[in-house]
């Protein structure tokens, strides 16, 4: 017996999920998905603003959020993973494992919980660089808006103050993972990706001082909803961060790391550039790149508006070193100015590690005839029915990409499927 | 329906602690006449949801008013299928922004339960349009890989289609390349293009019709009901549709512009569409004496990322001549390939395929910047480069020059087709006693090419300007969004893109043409509003024909019969209101939102003589939650503002303001999205035209001796709410200037 019968499971609620699933859902299907994390949103939502237009990720989400909140098609299971995969197309049985929110329906978002709370920890969605507390929801435009307690995160001792505060009944610190099974006909694989572990670079100094950080990190340092407000400071002092170089490539186009390009990077580097630029008009930017990449049309003349500004440089050249001078807290980058044929040592306030993207595949246990490559994305298949990869976890992406690529798999799950009406 | 509204009050979450609850019900039962008023100490537990339960089925109660949290919570709680149910957000308008228990808190809370009666008594339950009649085919204008690949799509989900191609056969561009980049991990070999077997599933397809040779003549009706008629061969013939996908495709930039770069001078010039029928015929000759070219020199952006030519990149230039090189490479070991560039472009796992090419010796990559291409010995080219990573210029010699043209969308009309078209328009204007139609103004979609719309707004997409001439989303988020709402694009004629992204792109506008056929049939509304039943009703007896309506519908979803009054094509309306709003004789209204409504809520605020009263109407999809945002963060809120939520600030009609200001409202703030260049308003033009029609206000309140200042538009984003605190006293300060409204007195 399966608790849920759908006609289309889609593993992961970041943008290419929640396409998935709004589009399938208005063409007539029955939809559920199932998000690893305790909200929907995925890595879009921690964005700051998307490139090119500048725009914020909230609106499009929000009304994605809308067109789930008036749907009677769509189911969603939050911090929820996909257990077990078994049967054929139109025909799946698959075990979805329920992870304990410790917080029930009843929830009301009055936020006397974490008013309560005595224990912080860092803020994971904030790369760690602030703290949060043991009971929460990551900032206020998230959605479901359901506070979550992070039992890991719990002090044994501290006499179950949230619990005490709630006075909807809505805390339960006895809630246990549970599984369910459900029945699809169809499934889609949107697990999205995750930045590339910085510290493998050597080099490029990360770990080493705080003032070298991700352009992962740098979305959040910008976000009105991040550790600090929207201020752009160097995590080491809070100084306002004027001097700004963007270190392109960290990790991708190597064979010793990711061997392919990831495709939104050159993008996310000027986008963070303005960031900068906008808020401190003293500002200076140095972006080190192989190539420029911004394909098609939106994306050069973005490109085009960022090099008119004089306070942003390109500078082709391939970073050698980036470390602190311990003795002000800068950053120093030894480059090589290619176009100048020279060698450059310039220190900076902060450096931006321009991370690629790897995918998330490796996380769930996959059927077998699901083909994955050395680059641990999923190889799309022809002739396979029933189990669709979308987004990042198929090749590297950008959010345009990612929803048309999304929309073109809720058609391939409805011929699966079969026409309704 | 006779309506019985129930008022219900949550105490929950603060609410109790802010505000006097008995007086919010007095104002509920003795001052609105509601018959049932409760309260609740949490209104969305089961015990409190038991309650409403109990009255619609004990009671008869079917108009419900929630005093409580915001609507974009708690959503599944209070639904109550079949009853009107409103909203009167006491938690985050009130509870969280204000100071507890002050008078100023109290008139707010009250304030709120007057507007939500009001909405509720204004408000009727919708019923679907439903088209008398449906067709569910699909027309796909186009048959490259990407119509090809919608076509397909689309027939295998169940669906009819009819597939019209100019050319006399299915392929496009994909069957006239010699090989295909390779379409799979490990990214590394040619592929024998793939697009014939995909031609063959089309020719056999029961659900596809096939129309070569032919074009559009006309697409007349609307989403659901489409009467096309197709002409192949001078003879028409009409079909029936439910949607349209565009798949028009592209043309190769025209070589002849750039004899900067040899193009015309010399026959070893070429480009690379010419280069793949070189290919295709065996050995890689030049054309000039058919000798084998063994040094091939390959310049990337030839016109393209050239601010004289075409300022953006073509995106697959790059790829098609590593492509190329290969094939240099593959007919000749010997055989050398030059790549001049200014980027490497291959995102993605197309890297592997570069890295591959980088790592064959016979493939040189420069960087540099093409200055000079002459010719040189015995039929050879010279390129002159400057700035190479060598650092100095450099001569190269070749056999052949290939240059890499970019992509021109077939949407995008040349100056000399405008020329023709403004030349007949002129003639026309002569003819006609140079008496200009406003229906054939000279704009670039205006001028007939290939979808050839019936439309009183013109026949082609609009919105193609901002683009470079290519019909795409202005959505990130929404990438099948165009102005025509039940016409979708798909490949390159969206966005240069490489084979394998338009038979991804091809798949996702076969869905949208899908789901806008069966939300039709539903009687649904389409993206934006895709849940919504409700549809403009218009009341025509006091219609004066005015075209407001018709000109300002973003999505030309309004048509003139010959006397001049306007009718809606219903499915092709988002239900945006901007009619709604554009209306001076205010007949245009929805079930559940109406120029009447929003009137009768001013109405129904309570306006002392003293202290200041402002309106905000706010977007309800980006300001509204902007301002929950500020009261989740409890942030405090100038307590003089009361929000109203509208569809989209388009809505906004002027006769609001004067109803308001002459009710005795100090002012009033809107609250929309930005307009302008990357504009956010998903209706295109919403705050836009609030913005315009803001401007033909002073007339209106100089007559009411108003200050035009009392009425402000302001562009916010919905990660604004920051900002949100100090905008409001902002504005309030700026009342505060001014002497009281003197209506208030009457």
């Amino acid at each position: 017996m399966s608790d849920q019968e759908t006609n289309i499971l889609v593993v992961g609620g970041g943008i290419s999920g929640l396409t998935t699933a709004v589009e399938a859902a208005e063409a007539g299907y029955s939809v559920a998905i199932v998000e690893k994390e305790p909200f929907l949103g995925g890595r879009v939502g921690r964005m700051n603003k998307y490139f090119p237009k500048l725009c914020p990720p909230t609106c499009g989400l929000e009304i994605n959020y809308r067109r789930i909140k008036f749907s009677d098609r769509i189911t969603f299971y939050t911090h929820a993973e996909v257990g077990n995969i078994a049967g054929s197309p139109g025909n799946y049985d698959v075990t979805v494992n329920l992870k304990p929110r410790y917080v029930n329906d009843k929830c009301t978002g009055c936020n006397a919980c974490t008013e309560a709370c005595p224990v912080e920890v860092p803020n994971d969605y904030n790369a760690g660089l602030d703290k949060r507390k043991a009971a929460y929801v990551p900032h206020q435009q998230v959605f479901p808006h359901k506070y979550v307690i992070d039992k890991a995160a719990c002090k044994d001792d501290c006499g179950v103050k949230c619990k005490e505060a709630c006075k909807y009944d809505a805390i339960d610190v006895d809630m246990q993972p549970e599984s369910i099974s459900i029945k699809a006909g169809s499934i889609v694989i949107a697990t999205g990706w995750k930045p590339y572990d910085a510290s493998k670079m050597d080099n490029l100094g990360f770990g080493t001082s705080k003032n070298i950080i991700t352009n992962v990190m740098m979305e959040r340092i910008a976000s009105g909803t991040g550790p600090t407000g929207g201020k752009i400071v160097r995590p080491s002092d809070g100084k306002e961060a004027k001097r700004v170089a963007f270190v392109q490539c960290a990790g991708s186009r190597d064979e010793n790391h990711l061997a392919y390009c990831s495709a939104v990077c050159c993008l996310a580097s000027l986008k963070q550039a303005t960031y900068v630029r906008e808020q401190y008009p003293d500002s200076k930017v140095s972006i080190f790149y192989i190539d420029i990449r911004t394909p098609g049309t939106s994306y050069e003349k973005f490109l085009n508006k960022v090099q008119e500004d004089e306070n942003v440089s390109l500078i082709k050249g391939k970073v050698a070193k980036v470390y602190e001078d311990s003795a002000t807290g800068d950053v120093i980058v030894e480059a090589e100015d290619v176009l100048a044929n020279k060698k450059i040592k310039v220190p900076f306030d902060l450096c931006v590690l321009a991370t690629g993207m790897q995918p998330t595949v490796s996380e769930m246990k996959l059927p077998s005839d699901i083909k994955i490559n050395e680059n641990g994305f999923i190889v799309p298949d022809k002739d396979q029915k029933g189990i669709y990869a979308v987004g990042c976890v198929k090749d590297p992406v950008d959010v345009a990409k990612s929803v048309q690529g999304a929309t073109g798999a809720a058609l391939k799950a409805i011929q699966t499927v079969g026409r309704k009406s | 329906m006779e309506k019985k509204i129930g008022v219900y009050i949550c105490k929950g979450c603060s609410i109790a602690d802010a505000v006097e609850i008995e007086k919010l019900e007095e104002v509920a039962t003795k001052e609105k006449k509601a018959p049932v008023c409760k309260s609740h100490d949490a209104l969305c537990s089961p015990e409190g949801l038991d309650l409403i339960k109990n009255d619609i089925s004990g009671e008869g109660v079917n108009t419900i008013v929630i005093a409580a949290c915001s609507p974009r919570v708690k959503y599944r709680e209070f639904s109550f299928p079949g009853n009107i149910v409103e909203r009167a957000n006491i938690r985050e308008f009130v509870a969280w922004t204000q100071e507890p228990k002050t008078e100023d808190t109290q008139a707010l809370g009250e304030d709120y339960i007057r507007l939500g009666i009001s909405k509720a008594q204004s408000a009727e339950l919708p019923e679907p349009f439903m088209l008398e009649e449906l067709d569910k085919s699909v027309l796909v204008v186009g048959g490259g890989i990407a119509g090809i690949t919608s076509a397909l799509g689309v027939a295998d989900a169940g669906y009819n289609v009819h597939l019209v191609e100019k050319q006399e056969e299915l392929g496009g561009w994909a069957k006239k390349i010699h090989k295909q980049l390779p379409q799979t991990y490990p990214f590394e070999s040619l592929e024998t293009p793939t697009v014939g077997s995909a031609i063959e599933k089309v020719n056999s397809h029961d659900n596809i019709k096939v129309y070569t040779s032919s074009e559009i003549e006309k697409i007349a009706g609307v989403p659901g009901m489409y009467d096309v008629s197709i002409k192949t061969n001078g003879s028409s013939e009409q079909v029936k549709a439910g949607a349209v996908i565009m798949a028009a495709g592209w043309r190769p930039y025209d070589a002849n512009k750039l004899g900067h770069l040899g193009y015309g001078k010399n026959p070893n010039i070429i480009t690379n569409v010419q280069m793949e029928e070189i290919a295709s015929n065996g050995k890689i000759t030049r054309p000039s004496d058919g000798k084998e070219a063994k040094r091939v020199a390959f310049i990337q952006c030839a016109g393209s990322r050239d601010k004289d030519h075409l300022p953006y990149c073509s995106s697959l230039c790059c790829l098609t001549s590593l492509k190329q090189a290969a094939y240099v490479r593959e007919s000749n070991p010997d055989a050398m390939a030059y790549i001049l560039y200014k980027d490497m472009r291959t995102p993605g796992q197309y890297e592997l395929f570069y890295k591959k090419m980088q790592d064959d010796p016979g493939v040189m990559l420069t960087k540099g910047e093409v200055v000079e291409v002459r010719d040189g010995s015995a039929g050879t080219v010279e390129i002159v480069m400057k700035d190479t990573l060598l650092g100095e210029s450099i001569v190269l010699e070749a056999d052949m020059v290939v240059l890499a043209t970019g992509m021109v969308p077939n949407t995008k009309i040349e100056a000399d087709v405008l020329a023709e078209w403004k030349g007949k328009f002129d003639e026309a204007l002569t003819a006609s006693g140079g008496k200009p139609d406003p229906n054939a103004v000279l704009e670039p979609y205006k001028v007939p090419n290939i979808l050839n719309l019936d439309y009183k707004q013109g026949p082609e997409l609009p919105g193609i300007d901002e683009a470079y001439g290519f019909a795409d989303s202005n959505y990130i988020c929404f990438q099948y969004e165009t102005q025509r709402t039940g016409i979708y694009t798909a490949g390159s004629v969206r966005q240069p893109m490489h084979m394998a992204g338009s038979i991804e792109d091809a798949m996702g506008a076969g869905l949208k043409a899908i789901q806008c056929i069966e939300a039709t049939a539903a009687g649904n509304a389409v993206h934006p509003r895709a849940w919504d039943q409700t549809y403009p009703e218009v009341n025509l007896t006091k219609c004066t024909s005015c075209k407001r309506c018709t000109e300002e519908c973003p999505f030309s979803a309004i048509e003139e019969d010959e006397k001049g009054t306007p009718f809606h094509k219903m499915s092709r309306c988002r239900r945006c209101g901007t009619c709604l709003g554009s209306c001076p004789e205010r007949v245009i209204n929805f079930k559940d939102f109406s120029i009447h409504m929003i009137s009768s809520m001013f109405k129904a605020l309570d306006i002392p003589d003293e202290g200041l009263r402002i309106i905000g109407l706010v977007c309800e999809n980006d300001s509204y939650p902007a301002l929950d945002a500020a009261a989740l963060n409890r942030a405090r809120i100038n307590p003089a503002f009361r929000f109203i939520p509208v569809r989209c600030l388009g809505n906004l009609n002027l006769a609001w303001i004067a109803d308001a200001l002459s009710r005795g409202v100090d002012g009033m703030i809107l609250l929309g999205c930005k307009f302008g260049e990357n504009y956010q308003c998903h209706f295109v033009k919403g705050s836009e035209l609030a913005e315009e029609r803001l401007g033909k206000l002073q007339e209106t309140l100089g007559r009411l001796m108003l200050e035009p200042e009392r009425v402000e538009l302001k562009q916010l984003s919905i990660q604004d709410y920051d900002k949100l605190p100090q905008i409001l006293n902002d504005f309030a300060d700026k009342l505060d200037e001014f002497e009281p409204n003197p209506f208030k007195e009457f």
